[in-house]
C-alpha cells in the first residue's frame, strides 16, 4: 500500500467579486474548482499550469493561508480543517513548510540570515540559543552556503542564494512536506538547475515530500514523481511523471510540452509541427462552458463547447477530455500512441 | 556539499553607477553640516551649566540666564560699535546676557522637542501598527480617533490647556503630544497595511508566529526607516511649535529662557536692539533647517537596497 502523506479532496476556492459601495457580490472567481490529488511520502507531486490557473491558491489552502470554499485536505489521514489550534501548532505547522516564488519578498529585509533561518525554531521549539545556533549552521551547510554568511542581510545575496536561504528556513524543523510555489521561476535560467538538484538531493536525504508548483513543465520534469496539469481551476490530466511525459494525453498537456521545448517522442519520428498554444487563458470569472479548454484547443469539436468532459482513466493516467470518452472518437487520438483502454 | 561564496551567482544585480565628484561632495556636506549643527546644539544644551552634576558655577553659559543688570540694558553684541566682549551677543531689555539665554534656551527647546517626539512616536506607532495589522473594528476605531486628532485645531487645544493648567513646560509637552501622535499612527498604519500583505509575513504565519511576534519582529523593524525619517523631520517642527506657543505666551513663561519667548521679548526692541530677537531666531532657523536636511539625508540613505552605495 502506498503511504499517502497529503490528500486533497475536491478542493474549491471561489473568490467573491464585489461591486459598488455596498460591496454587492456580482460573481465568483473560480480560482480552484474541484480538484483532488494525493502526495506520497518521499515523493514529489508537481502542479503545472499557466499563470492564473489556481496553483498558488492550492498552495495557500494547504498552508492554511486561505480558507477553502469547500473540500477537505487530509494530512496523514486527518482533516486539517478539523485540527484544534494547539493540534495545528504541534502536529501540522511544524511539519509542513514552504518555499515561495519570489526570494526578494519572502524574507524580512531587516532580519539577518541567522534569524531568518532560526525563526521556525524560535517559534515552534524550546531550544536554547546555542542549540539554535548550531542547527542554523548545520542547515546552512546542507543548502550550500558558507557559515560566515549568517550575519548578512538578505539584500546582500543573489536570487539563487536567497532561494537557498529560503530552503534552509523550510528545512529548519525537519518537516515532512514542503510546498514549493514556483521555487525557481524568479531565478536566472542558469541557476535553476542548481536549486532543483539541491531540492532533489535533500529529498533523497530526508525522505521529504514535495508539492512543487510550476508553469513550465521542463522545470519539473526531472524531479517529479507524479504530475497534475491544471487549467482554469481544474486538473485536466494527472499521472506518473514518466508516463505523462512520454505519453501526454490531454491536448493542453501536449501544448505545454511543446511550449516548454520538450520534444514529444513521436514528433521526432514524424516531424510533427509544434503545437502552438494560442490566445490567453479565459478568465476564471466566466469559465467557458463545456470543456474549459475548448477556446484554445486544436482538437475541439462541437461536443467540446457543450458538454463537460468526464475524467477517464487511461492506464495509470487520468484525463479530462472528450477525445477519450467513447471509442468512436478515439480515431482523433491517432497522434497519441497506445491511447485508450486498449493500451492497457 | 558545495559551498558558494557571496555573489558568485550574481551578475544581474543592478549597481547604481557612481555619482559625479561634485554631487558626492554635496551629498557629504548635506550630512556633515546639519549633523554638526544639531550635535553642537545638543552639546550646548547639555553643558549649558553643570548644575545637574553639582557644579553650578561651571559651564558654557557665561552668566546665569536670568541675572539682570539694569545698568547694562540693550548692550549691543561685541562685534558692533559700543559692544564689549563681556557680552558677546549683547544684553536684552532687562540687562540679561543674550548668549547665556540662547544657550539655556537650547535646553528648553530641544528637551521639549525630544520629549514630545518620544511620546508621540511611541503612542502613534503602537496604535498605527495595531490598526494596520489587525484591521477590522479595532482599525476603524483607531483611525476615527486619528481623523479627529488630525483635524482638531492644535492652537485652540493649547490655549484651552494653558487656561486650565496654566502655561509652562508640561503644558507645551501635553499640548503638542495630545494631537501629535496621530501623524505617526497614520504613517505606521499605512506602512503596516502594506507590509501585512508581504510574502515574508505570510511565511511567518506559516511558521506559526504569534500576532505579537509578527508585529514586533516583522512589521515594526520595517516601519522603523520611515519612522526615523519622520522623527528627525519633527525635531525642527516641534521646536518651531514650542517657539510659537512660547511666543504667544502659552508656553514657557518668564523668566525661563526659551527661544520662542526670547523672540517674543525682543519684538518691541527690533528697531533699537535687533539682537535680542535675532539670535534666538537664528538658533531656531539653524536647528529647524538642520533637522530637515538630516531627515532628508536619512531618508535617502536608509533604504536598505540603496544602503550599500
Ligand atoms: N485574493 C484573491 N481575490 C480574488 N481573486 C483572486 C485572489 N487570489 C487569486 N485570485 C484569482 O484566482 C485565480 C488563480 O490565482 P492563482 O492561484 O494565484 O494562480 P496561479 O498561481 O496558478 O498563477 C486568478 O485568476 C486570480 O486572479
Ligand atoms: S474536450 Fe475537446 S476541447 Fe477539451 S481538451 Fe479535449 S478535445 Fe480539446
Ligand atoms: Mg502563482
Amino acid at each position: 500500500m502506498t503511504d499517502v502523506i497529503l490528500e486533497a479532496r475536491d478542493l474549491k476556492k471561489y473568490y467573491p467579486v464585489t461591486k459598488g459601495l455596498l460591496q454587492r457580490t456580482i460573481g465568483w472567481v473560480r480560482a480552484v474548482d474541484g480538484i483532488s490529488f494525493t502526495i506520497e511520502r518521499g515523493k514529489t507531486l508537481s502542479l503545472v499550469g499557466e499563470s492564473g490557473a489556481g496553483k498558488t491558491t492550492v498552495a495557500k489552502a494547504v498552508l492554511l493561508l486561505e480558507k477553502l470554499t469547500s473540500g477537505s485536505i487530509l494530512f496523514e489521514g486527518k482533516d486539517i480543517y478539523r485540527f484544534s489550534k494547539s493540534q495545528l501548532k504541534m502536529e501540522y505547522r511544524p511539519r509542513v513548510q514552504s518555499v515561495q516564488q519570489n526570494p526578494w519578498s519572502s524574507m524580512n529585509p531587516r532580519m539577518r540570515v541567522r534569524d531568518i533561518i532560526a525563526e521556525p525554531l524560535v517559534v515552534n521549539t524550546k531550544r536554547t540559543k546555542e542549540e539554535i545556533r548550531s542547527r542554523v549552521l548545520e542547515i546552512l551547510d546542507q543548502v550550500g552556503l558558507a557559515p560566515n554568511q549568517v550575519d548578512y542581510y538578505p539584500h546582500e545575496f543573489s536570487g539563487g542564494q536567497r532561494q537557498r536561504i529560503a530552503v534552509a528556513r523550510a528545512l529548519a524543523l525537519n518537516p515532512d512536506l514542503i510546498v514549493l510555489d514556483e521555487p525557481v521561476s524568479a531565478l536566472d535560467v542558469s541557476i535553476r538547475a542548481q536549486i532543483m538538484n539541491l531540492l532533489k538531493d535533500l529529498q533523497d536525504q530526508y525522505n521529504l515530500s514535495y508539492l512543487v508548483i510550476a508553469h513550465n513543465l521542463a522545470t519539473v520534469r526531472f524531479m517529479s514523481h507524479t504530475v497534475a496539469i491544471m487549467y482554469l481551476g481544474e486538473i485536466v490530466e494527472f499521472g506518473e511523471a514518466e508516463e505523462l511525459f512520454t505519453r501526454p494525453l490531454h491536448p493542453y498537456t501536449r501544448a505545454l510540452i511543446s511550449a516548454s521545448m520538450l520534444t514529444l517522442p513521436e514528433d521526432e519520428d514524424k516531424g510533427v509541427e509544434k503545437i502552438i498554444l494560442s490566445g490567453e487563458m479565459p478568465s476564471p470569472l466566466n469559465p467557458p462552458p463545456g470543456c474549459r479548454f475548448h477556446t484554445r484547443c486544436v482538437e475541439a469539436t462541437d461536443k467540446c463547447s457543450k458538454d463537460v468532459p468526464e475524467v477517464r482513466e487511461i492506464g495509470q493516467q487520468r484525463v479530462k477530455c472528450h477525445l477519450y470518452a467513447d471509442p468512436s472518437v478515439r480515431s482523433a487520438v491517432s497522434k497519441g500512441p497506445d491511447a485508450g483502454p486498449a493500451g492497457k | 556539499m558545495l559551498s558558494i561564496m557571496p555573489n558568485i551567482e550574481d551578475k544581474t544585480r543592478p549597481r547604481i553607477s557612481g555619482l559625479s565628484r561634485g554631487a558626492r561632495i554635496l551629498r557629504g556636506l548635506s550630512l556633515v553640516i546639519p549633523a554638526t549643527v544639531l550635535a553642537l546644539m545638543f552639546l550646548t544644551a547639555i553643558f549649558a551649566d553643570l548644575a545637574w552634576i553639582g557644579l553650578p558655577d561651571v559651564g558654557l553659559s557665561p552668566y546665569h540666564p536670568n541675572d539682570q543688570v539694569l545698568k547694562e540694558r540693550r548692550l549691543p553684541p561685541a562685534f558692533i560699535e559700543g559692544g564689549s566682549t563681556e557680552h558677546l551677543l549683547g544684553t536684552d531689555n532687562l540687562g540679561r546676557d543674550v548668549l547665556s539665554r540662547v544657550i539655556h534656551g537650547a535646553r528648553v527647546s530641544l528637551s521639549v522637542s525630544l520629549l514630545v517626539i518620544f511620546i508621540t512616536a511611541t503612542i502613534g506607532t503602537i496604535l498605527g501598527i495595531t490598526a494596520g495589522y489587525l484591521g477590522g473594528r479595532i482599525e476603524g476605531f483607531i483611525m476615527r480617533v486619528v481623523d479627529v486628532a488630525l483635524s482638531f485645531p492644535g492652537l485652540i487645544l493649547a490655549l484651552l490647556l494653558a487656561t486650565i493648567i496654566g502655561p509652562g513646560y508640561m503644558t507645551v509637552v501635553i499640548a503638542l503630544s495630545a494631537l501629535g501622535w496621530a501623524g505617526y499612527a497614520r504613517l505606521t498604519r499605512g506602512e503596516s497595511l502594506r507590509i501585512r500583505q508581504s510574502d515574508f509575513v505570510a511565511q511567518a504565519r506559516v511558521n506559526g508566529a504569534s500576532t505579537s511576534r509578527i508585529m514586533l519582529r516583522h512589521i515594526f523593524p520595517n516601519v522603523l526607516n520611515s519612522l526615523i525619517v519622520i522623527m528627525t523631520l519633527a525635531v525642527g517642527m516641534m521646536i518651531l511649535a514650542e517657539s510659537m506657543l512660547s511666543y504667544l505666551g502659552i508656553g514657557i513663561s518668564a523668566p525661563t529662557a526659551s527661544w520662542g519667548s526670547m523672540v517674543a521679548d525682543g519684538r518691541n526692541d527690533l528697531d533699537r536692539a535687533w539682537w535680542i530677537s535675532t539670535f534666538p531666531g537664528i538658533a531656531i532657523g539653524a536647528v529647524v533647517m538642520s533637522g530637515n536636511f538630516l531627515g532628508d539625508w536619512i531618508r535617502d540613505k536608509m533604504d536598505p537596497r540603496l544602503r550599500q552605495l
